[in-house]
């Protein structure tokens, strides 16, 4: 008799919420009742308000359970073996609405498949992609990856087709392809699920990357904060050595390819991809100034690939499936599907892959739910630390990288962080002046001075001392800060600080919108 | 657990000899030296300094830079506050005031007791079970005063 398969998640998100307790209590059951069952530790479906969210087969397909905790188990166990009754029963997952009205075209798998086995990852579609690159050759992969119209995940959005050709055009006896897994954002964590729900997938986009390019060895850098994605990443690159994915014959073909895991060391600037080079290379995670490109000089003086984590996990579908399937999703110039990552005080938190083009207020208000709190939403922070404050007023914003620029914010890496009307926005604007200046890595003046003198001048005017002339100076630095600054970091951080300024000036102490003026 | 064996040249030296192969050695050495012994040690510096061919200035440099890395041992618990703003909207900063209270700590001081050191962590990748905190790389979401409390206890137990 085949015993019940049980699918508990082993997702960083999950084993917050208690899904160690779920297998320990499920393992103690089996004990006590006699009763065999398998346990398949997989990712996270994403569905992160119904955590630790369990699954078993059945005739009728998968049934969840959720939120499921080590007590509830007792009670729970007869009927989950059959996918019966019970009042956590959830259904099918793919009939849960969240689920539903996702194209889950990058994360198909995460949640789904037993993260640790190639034979399953395999049997869910992997390596399609790969067989297809091979049968290709480098010249009409990247016109593949062109043709889709994938853009950088990571949040700058520059055509990967367009990288890769660069780095395959450089001439090199040393070519490395770099992940770029320092997910340092707030509000982000899907390359965190990707990597421990389907690192595979991963590892398969990064094969893919090398041989288009002509690179032998690739590195993944990923942030020390995400043990649990280090733990599963670097068990599915020794299975993947193991059975040849990766080694002297990539997929039994004549490429040559090797990956390894660097861990950061707690540095956010770190994920901007100059100063990763850095790090890689054993140095202080400083900022270079460019040119020179990464593609022409990028590790080890090398022609280098930096990706993020998603675009590089979108690669084997997009092979697999063909240009034209992805490029056909989308909105205006931003093709295909983006993770969003609902984050924060709102009522369904979790991971919803979808096209382009959602507007701001579906994704809060309805995939969301609204806040956890129940309170009105007042603020939404997309993109990240360095991501505008945005207003219900801004609702109808299309969640695009055009649009979203266009309003002087940028859809970053994916991350929707709300906030409920209990927020204090002066304070949230001093908070990204203050988080600059910790995580700077002083390369340049305006970054590492600037971000010191914001979170005085915003305190002055928090203290209301000579308040208009204090945000006068405040605009004033953070344009100096906009168009001085080498990176990103400072580039971005006047996003929140004007953004908070512009939508809500009464908690600066200055008249609201739409109210005469001072 | 944060807290490491005591600090040995010989142990030191080992560790940096079965990493300094790697490509970019220096964040996979300093990594493995405070694994072992919770925290860089300053005699440790010249060694690394050694092996990787960089004077003592850079590999101090190195060791500055990054969060991640401590210059002084730790208490017998590390507990890792989220600080970013998803934490932050679901109210994290008066989590931490309350724990900075309980333990009359700073971020990045020790209780007295020698127990518990607070560090600040900006994003656990836990934005959607917020605030979140690791205690010795155990990771926990949906924390709340109560549960924050009790894990405090149970850390300085």
């Amino acid at each position: 008799m085949t015993r019940p398969r049980i699918f508990v998640p082993w997702d960083a998100g999950a084993l917050a919420l208690g899904a160690s307790a779920v297998e320990r209590a499920l393992i103690a059951e089996e004990r006590k009742r006699g009763v065999a069952i398998e346990i398949i530790r997989t990712g996270s479906r994403g569905l992160l308000w119904l955590e630790p969210m369990i699954e078993v087969e059945t005739a009728a397909g998968r049934i969840a359970y959720g939120p499921v905790h080590g007590e509830d188990i007792a009670g729970l166990f007869e009927p989950l073996l059959e996918g019966g009754r019970h009042p956590l029963r959830l259904g099918r997952p793919e009939d849960l609405a969240f689920l539903r009205r996702q194209t889950r075209f990058t994360f198909a798998r995460c949640g789904v498949i037993d993260r640790q086995s190639l034979a399953d990852y395999r049997r869910h579609g992997g390596l399609k992609g790969l067989e297809r690159a091979l049968s290709l050759g480098p010249p009409a992969i990247i016109e593949e990856v062109t043709r889709s119209g994938l853009r950088g995940r990571g949040g700058a959005g520059f055509p990967t087709g367009i990288k890769w050709k660069s780095t395959a055009d450089a001439r090199a006896a040393q070519k490395y392809v770099v992940c770029n897994a320092d997910e340092g954002d707030s509000g982000t964590y899907a390359d965190r699920m990707l990597m421990e729900g389907d690192p595979f997938c991963l590892i398969e986009g990064i094969v893919i990357a090398g041989i288009a390019v002509g690179a032998t060895k690739g590195f993944i850098y990923i942030r020390s904060e995400y043990p649990h994605a280090i733990w599963t990443m670097t068990r599915a690159i020794e299975t993947a050595r193991t059975e040849g994915l990766l080694g002297e014959r990539v997929a039994g073909s004549a490429h040559v390819f090797d990956l390894e895991i660097r861990v950061g060391a707690g540095a956010y600037v770190c994920g901007e991809e100059t100063s990763l080079l850095d790090s890689l290379e054993g140095k202080r995670g400083q900022v270079r100034a460019k040119p020179p490109l990464p593609v022409h000089k990028g590790a080890f003086g090398q022609p280098t690939v930096v990706n993020n984590v998603i675009s590089l996990a979108s690669v084997p579908a997009i092979l697999a499936e063909g240009a034209e399937v992805y490029r056909d999703l989308g909105h205006g110039r931003s093709r295909g599907t983006i993770p969003i990552q609902l984050a924060g005080n709102v009522k369904y938190r979790g991971l919803f892959e979808a096209a382009f083009g959602l507007s701001l207020g579906e994704i809060v208000d309805d995939i969301g739910g609204g806040t956890a709190s129940g309170r009105p939403v007042r603020a939404v922070q997309v993109g990240g630390p360095l991501g505008a404050y945005f207003p219900r007023a801004l609702f109808d914003t299309a969640f695009d990288y055009e649009a979203f620029a266009a309003r002087n914010g940028l859809i970053g890496h994916g991350g929707v962080v709300v906030f409920d009307d209990t927020v204090d926005m002066a304070k949230q604007a001093r908070f990204a002046m203050e988080f600059c200046a910790i995580e700077s890595c002083g390369k340049c003046t305006p970054c590492r001075i600037g971000s010191t003198r914001g979170v005085e001048v915003v305190d002055r005017i928090i203290r209301g001392e000579r308040r208009a002339e204090n945000l006068t100076l405040l605009q004033d630095l953070c344009e100096t800060m906009r168009f001085g600054s080498l990176c990103a970091l400072g580039g971005f951080v006047p996003f929140p600080v004007i953004s908070a300024l512009t939508y809500f000036p009464e908690d600066f102490g200055c008249a609201p919108l739409g109210a005469a003026a001072e | 657990m944060p807290t490491g064996s005591p600090w040995s040249v010989e142990r030191g030296e080992e560790i940096i000899c079965t990493h300094k192969h790697l490509a970019g050695a220096a964040l996979p050495i300093l990594h493995a030296l405070q694994r072992e012994f919770g925290f860089i040690h300053r005699e440790a510096i010249p060694l690394v300094a050694r092996a990787l061919n960089l004077s003592r200035a850079e590999v101090y440099g190195i060791v500055s830079f990054y969060h991640d890395f401590r210059e002084i041992p730790p208490g017998r618990h590390v507990l890792r506050l989220c600080r970013a703003e998803a934490c932050q909207s679901m109210g994290a900063d008066a989590l931490a005031e309350r724990v900075r209270e309980r333990l009359q700590v700073n971020w990045h001081e020790t209780s007295a007791d020698g127990r518990v050191t607070l560090e600040p962590v900006f994003c656990l990748g836990l934005c959607a079970c917020a605030p979140a905190a690791m205690l010795d790389g155990r990771v926990i979401g949906g924390l709340d005063q109560t549960r924050l409390l009790a894990l405090l206890d149970e850390a300085r137990r």
